[in-house]
Formats: C-alpha cells, sequence, structure tokens
C-alpha cells in the first residue's frame, strides 16, 4: 500500500483517465494542423500512461533505482526508431 | 520511503534494489515488453511517415467511438485490478476476490469487443492483406495498414487474454486462502502486468486509432 500514510486516490486518477480519453477523442477530429494534432494526442497519451505507472504501478512509492531501472529502457526505444529510421 | 509490498513473507529483497525478487523479475520482463511494443508501435511510425497514403484517416475505417469505449473498459480494469491489490494489502479476503473477479469480467469484455471489431473489419473487407478493400476506400496499398493494425492489436490482446488467464490462476490461489496482509506478491506482480497491457494500449489507441 501507499506510504507515509498517503492514500492513493484510485478513482480520481480513473475521473483523470477517463476525462483524458474523451478529450482525445475530441481533440482527434478538431479542423487543426496534423503535426498540432499528433503532438497533443501524443502528451494526452504519454500523460495517461504516466499516471498509470505513477499511480497504479505504485512508481510513486517505489525506490528511485526502481524509477531509474523503469526509465532504462526508454532510451533504449529511442535509439532503436532512430537506427531503423536510418536504415529505411 | 515504505514501499508498497517489500514485506512479503515469503520474498526477501534482492540486495541494492530494494525490491523483492519476484516483483524485480517482473519489472525486468515488462521492460523487455517495452521494447518489443517499441519495435511494433516504431515499424508502424515510420512505414505510416514513408508511406502516409497507405493509411485511412481516423474513424475512416476503424470504430473510433466503439475502441474509445473499450479503452475505457480496461482503464475500469485496471481500478478494480489496484482495489484487488489494496484489498489483499489490507487482509480484505472477499474484497480480494470480488475486484479479481471484476477485472476477469472487464478484460474478457475488452477481448470480445476487439473480436467483434475484427469480425466486423473482416466483413468489410478489411483484413490483413486486402489490397482490394484499400482500392474501394481509395487507400493505395491498404494490406499495408492491415497488417500493421492487425499485428499491434493483435499482439496486445494476445497479451490481453494471457493477462485473463493468469488472473483466473490468481483467483484460484485467492480461493484456496493463499494470500494474505502479509503476502500478497503474486497479486501485485499480476497487478503490475495489468497496468503495463492498459498502459500499452493507452498508446496504441492513440497511435493507431486518432492520428
Amino acid at each position: 500500500m501507499a506510504g507515509n500514510g498517503e492514500e492513493p486516490r484510485y478513482f480520481l486518477i480513473w475521473f483523470i483517465l477517463f476525462v483524458l480519453t474523451m478529450a482525445e477523442v475530441g481533440y482527434a477530429f478538431l479542423a487543426l494542423p496534423q503535426w498540432l494534432l499528433a503532438t497533443g494526442l501524443i502528451l494526452m497519451a504519454l500523460w495517461k500512461a504516466l499516471l498509470v505507472a505513477i499511480y497504479y504501478m505504485h512508481l510513486k512509492w517505489e525506490p528511485k533505482r526502481l524509477w531509474i531501472l523503469a526509465a532504462s529502457p526508454l532510451p533504449l526505444a529511442v535509439i532503436l526508431v532512430i537506427a531503423v529510421l536510418t536504415e529505411f | 520511503m515504505s514501499q508498497p509490498a517489500a514485506s512479503t513473507a515469503d520474498r526477501h529483497p534482492m540486495p541494492g534494489m530494494m525490491v523483492y525478487n519476484v516483483k524485480l523479475g517482473m519489472w525486468i520482463f515488462l521492460l523487455s515488453e517495452v521494447m518489443f511494443f517499441t519495435a511494433l508501435i516504431g515499424s508502424y511510425i515510420i512505414l505510416r511517415f514513408a508511406h502516409p497514403d497507405h493509411f485511412a484517416e481516423p474513424g475512416a475505417v476503424l470504430n473510433v467511438p466503439l475502441t474509445a469505449f473499450n479503452t475505457f473498459v480496461l482503464i475500469c480494469s485496471s481500478v478494480s485490478m489496484v482495489k484487488a491489490y489494496a484489498a489483499i494489502t489490507q487482509g480484505d479476503q472477499k474484497g480480494l476476490k470480488f475486484w479479481l473477479l471484476v477485472t476477469i469480467l472487464l478484460g474478457t469484455f475488452f477481448v470480445g469487443v476487439q473480436v467483434y471489431e475484427y469480425i466486423i473489419l473482416a466483413q468489410e473487407g478489411f483484413v490483413p492483406m486486402a489490397e482490394l478493400y484499400g482500392v474501394a476506400h481509395e487507400i493505395e496499398g491498404a494490406a499495408l495498414y492491415g497488417a500493421t493494425f492487425y499485428t499491434m492489436t493483435g499482439f496486445h490482446g494476445t497479451h490481453v487474454t494471457i493477462g485473463i488467464l493468469c488472473m483466473w490462476f490468481v483467483l484460484y490461489r485467492a480461493w484456496q486462502g493463499k494470500y494474505s496482509a502479509n503476502n500478497y506478491g503474486g497479486v501485485e506482480i499480476m497487478g503490475l502486468y495489468w497496468h503495463f497491457v492498459d498502459l500499452v494500449w493507452i498508446i496504441l489507441f492513440t497511435i493507431v486509432y486518432l492520428i
């Protein structure tokens, strides 16, 4: 369970995820330039993903070392995509 | 800093990591899964950049409202999973079983909707190698679109299905009274996997359905 006497607000996070999902669907069909649509949608998706990782996967209450471990594949993922892009 | 489940009775923290071994193992497995889905999503992005005409506009082929609802169902299943975890950390056996069952039902519903979506798309002619479908819908080379769509969503659906099967096993053990307020590692690592699958879908839904 969450440490330091702090009770995680699971249903509040659920509500934020719900609102963000609805916002994403609404935003996706706005008459905006493609790059602006893509940037906004990816930012909202990353926000949702972070909420899930931090609160539902309890990263917030984990040791910093696990944070570092959890973040370790992210630069590797970027390298993978860039490497494939350059080969294409 | 206190740790959510380092106190499980039958597991010991790995020296230096401050989390028990099974949990560390699950995290490392999930990190390998990050690379797996990065390969799929990265390939999709690269192919889409290279051949923008081969992919349909959002909502033109795929049913966005239905999938948005399905995304909401998967998010709800994450809440029920974390409630199952919260219940057992308090020693609430009844709550653990109830929320695990809710998670299983929501996960099964999610997979059911995905299968329904596949059936509808297949009936419309949108299958992995659907060149003719592309001609009918003015999508040049729709085979690329179909192949990438079914590969990504199919692998995710497989992960959800495996998660549901594993959760039946966790529920079975819960029914046997194997978990307690001092021993809930199995529930926690099941939860980590389930939330990861939810997290991947959040990204996939945006990339595949909305952009």
